[in-house]
């Protein structure tokens, strides 16, 4: 770089925002600053720290220990270093991106909405439950794995007085060990994946010995305090009017009957994409995750000039990883600006990463998605929560031949279409779909992203200008 | 029996509310779900089969729990912190 100021890049007339303030987004945050730079950082939490390190509401007094666990000094780390950045960024909570258009962000927070122009954007959007449809499944009740999480973590709740813990993934057995940590009942754990694939993906589970000792720890602490735990396991029903009274499950022909008044239900992670398909990314079929996800080098940048992903959102890897990506972004977008940066840590971080990529590769052997559950969900099956649009319907429209992917099917059946954007229901529709059409779930499309991603009160689609004039 | 159950943090202030026209508690820094839910067993009945709802993923992704207030406001009771004298309805019951 040259010594003369004047023929410097003007770095401080970029605009780059980061969407999401998690591990991803707070590191990137993090480099950006290091860098010289002023990112915009805009969240829909009201504290950053994302879903995995969220922190508890002001006058709060459990300490991160009884929070976080075994990640509390993550935790903590990944607080502080957002503190310590904060005057140098311009940090935006409680605010939703619901629009990507034209080099631009629709931003509403606490009801108003403004036009956000960005030279570049580091999406880090996180992940929500990979969730699907069984009969009595939007019982009062019956709650994502990670929503039974934010209950404990942020509101210091149980979601029931005996929770049963259902799915798969390492955050069944994490979560069900802390409700038992902090007092709550835990009827049992029932895991879909069967012993035989845990055996099997031991070897590739060693590639990370401490994150693996820490799930057999969560494990054999759930078995010495006598919680019942079952593998192969698929749910049959949900019983109880107006609330959950019990589930009834099966294993192999063989069906059973746990009483309970909760059902914290989640198998692993789906990416959270729509920021990145508004923003014209193109995306890619990842097999592992079962879904699309943005296409992205080792470094984080997508399609589009200027725009790169990070974190869960880019394709699961868990929080360790997407510290790690988030950090790697960052340091892309620095050279793309002709910024230095520092090129043996990016190098460094990608190795990290792929390593991580390996040892996630087993954690999808060990907790496989269950395959053959589309099939067996019955017709009168609620499969979307926002419109009560039944597995039914799906499937005689695509008996019909009248959906031949799953953007036709919504405007035919309005699943996907309601509230939730297809975040609860749109892997459950691509399985039922593919079962019915006889294909796999990378044969039915993928379901695109509309703006609002998410609802808005009335007056925050209008601009301040709009309302006045 | 109220859906959700306090395991810890239990010596917050208290905040009054209003939930189906009924006088009730919650605690300073408790989301209007954790309000409702604490003391009743629903937030929303759906808009077209009337079933009752509590909410799914709570982190403001399945939308799942939108509460109506006696003046109209909609709120995503999971990401909405209550308020001392909130009016909340779940739709449980009829409110002249």
């Amino acid at each position: 770089m040259t010594a003369s100021p004047t023929a410097l890049p003007d770095f401080m007339a970029l605009r780059p925002v980061i969407v999401g303030a998690g591990p991803a987004g707070v590191r990137a945050a993090e480099a950006l600053v290091a860098a010289g730079l002023r990112p915009m950082v805009i969240d829909e939490a009201a504290r950053w720290g994302g879903q995995i390190y969220r922190q508890p509401p002001d006058g709060f007094q459990r300490p991160k220990r009884a929070l976080y666990g075994f990640e509390a000094g993550k935790a903590d780390a990944l607080h502080r270093a957002m503190g310590g950045i904060l005057p140098a960024v311009d940090y935006r909570p409680r605010s939703l991106v619901w629009n990507i258009e034209a080099g631009a962000l629709d931003v509403t927070c606490d009801g108003r909405s403004e036009t956000v122009p960005f030279s570049h954007l580091i999406l880090a959007p996180g992940a929500t439950d990979r969730v699907l449809p069984f009969p009595g499944w939007t019982t009062p009740g019956v709650f994502t794995l990670g929503g039974s999480q934010v209950a404990l973590k942020f509101q210091g709740c149980a979601v029931g007085s005996r929770v049963l813990f259902l799915g798969t993934g390492p955050l069944l057995y994490l979560v069900a060990y802390q409700y038992a940590k902090a007092g709550a009942e835990v009827a049992g754990v029932l895991d879909t994946a069967r012993t035989a694939d845990q055996m099997r993906a031991v070897a590739g589970m060693l590639r990370d010995p401490a994150t693996f000792a820490k799930g057999l720890y969560y494990v054999g602490w759930l078995r010495a305090h006598g919680v019942p735990m079952h593998s192969g396991v698929r749910p049959v029903r949900v019983e109880g009017d107006g609330r959950v009274e019990a589930l009834v499950w099966r294993r192999g022909d063989r069906e059973e009957r746990t009483v309970c008044d909760a059902v914290a239900f989640g198998l692993g992670l789906r990416p959270e994409t729509q920021l990145a398909d508004l923003a014209g990314c193109r995306f890619r079929f990842d097999a592992m995750d079962r879904a699309w996800v943005p296409e992205r080098t080792a470094a984080g940048r997508t399609s589009i000039t200027g725009v790169y992903v990070a974190g869960d959102g880019a394709g699961i890897a868990g929080a360790d990883a997407a510290e790690m990506a988030g950090e790697r972004a960052a340091l892309a977008l620095l050279e793309d600006i002709g910024h230095s940066f520092d090129a043996a840590r990016a190098a460094h971080l990608e190795e990290r990463l792929a390593a991580s990529a390996r040892f996630r590769r087993a954690l999808t052997d060990a907790f496989p998605f269950p395959a053959d559950w589309a099939a067996s969900v019955p017709d009168d099956t609620l499969l979307c929560r926002c419109e009560e649009i039944t597995a039914g319907i799906l499937r005689q429209a695509a008996r019909d031949g009248a959906a031949p992917e799953i953007n036709r099917m919504k405007a035919l059946t309005r699943v996907g279409m309601g509230r939730c954007q297809g975040r609860m229901c749109g892997a459950a529709s691509a399985e039922l779909l593919a079962q019915a059409l006889g294909t796999g779930p990378d044969g039915v499309g993928r379901l695109r992203g509309q703006p609002p991603v998410k609802p808005l009160p009335f007056s925050a689609a209008l601009t301040e200008e709009e309302v006045s004039s | 029996m109220p859906l959700l159950q306090r395991v810890a943090e239990r010596s917050r202030r208290a905040v009054s509310f209003v939930l189906d026209g009924q006088p009730c508690e919650a605690l300073e820094g408790d989301t209007v779900l954790t309000a409702v839910l604490t003391n009743g067993q629903r937030l929303r009945a759906t808009e077209f089969s009337g079933q009752p709802r509590a909410g799914f993923c709570l982190m403001g992704a399945c939308q799942d729990c939108w509460v109506r207030t006696e003046d109209g406001r909609r709120l995503r009771a999971c990401s909405t912190f209550v308020e001392a004298g909130m009016r909340i309805l779940t739709g449980a019951e009829a409110v002249p």
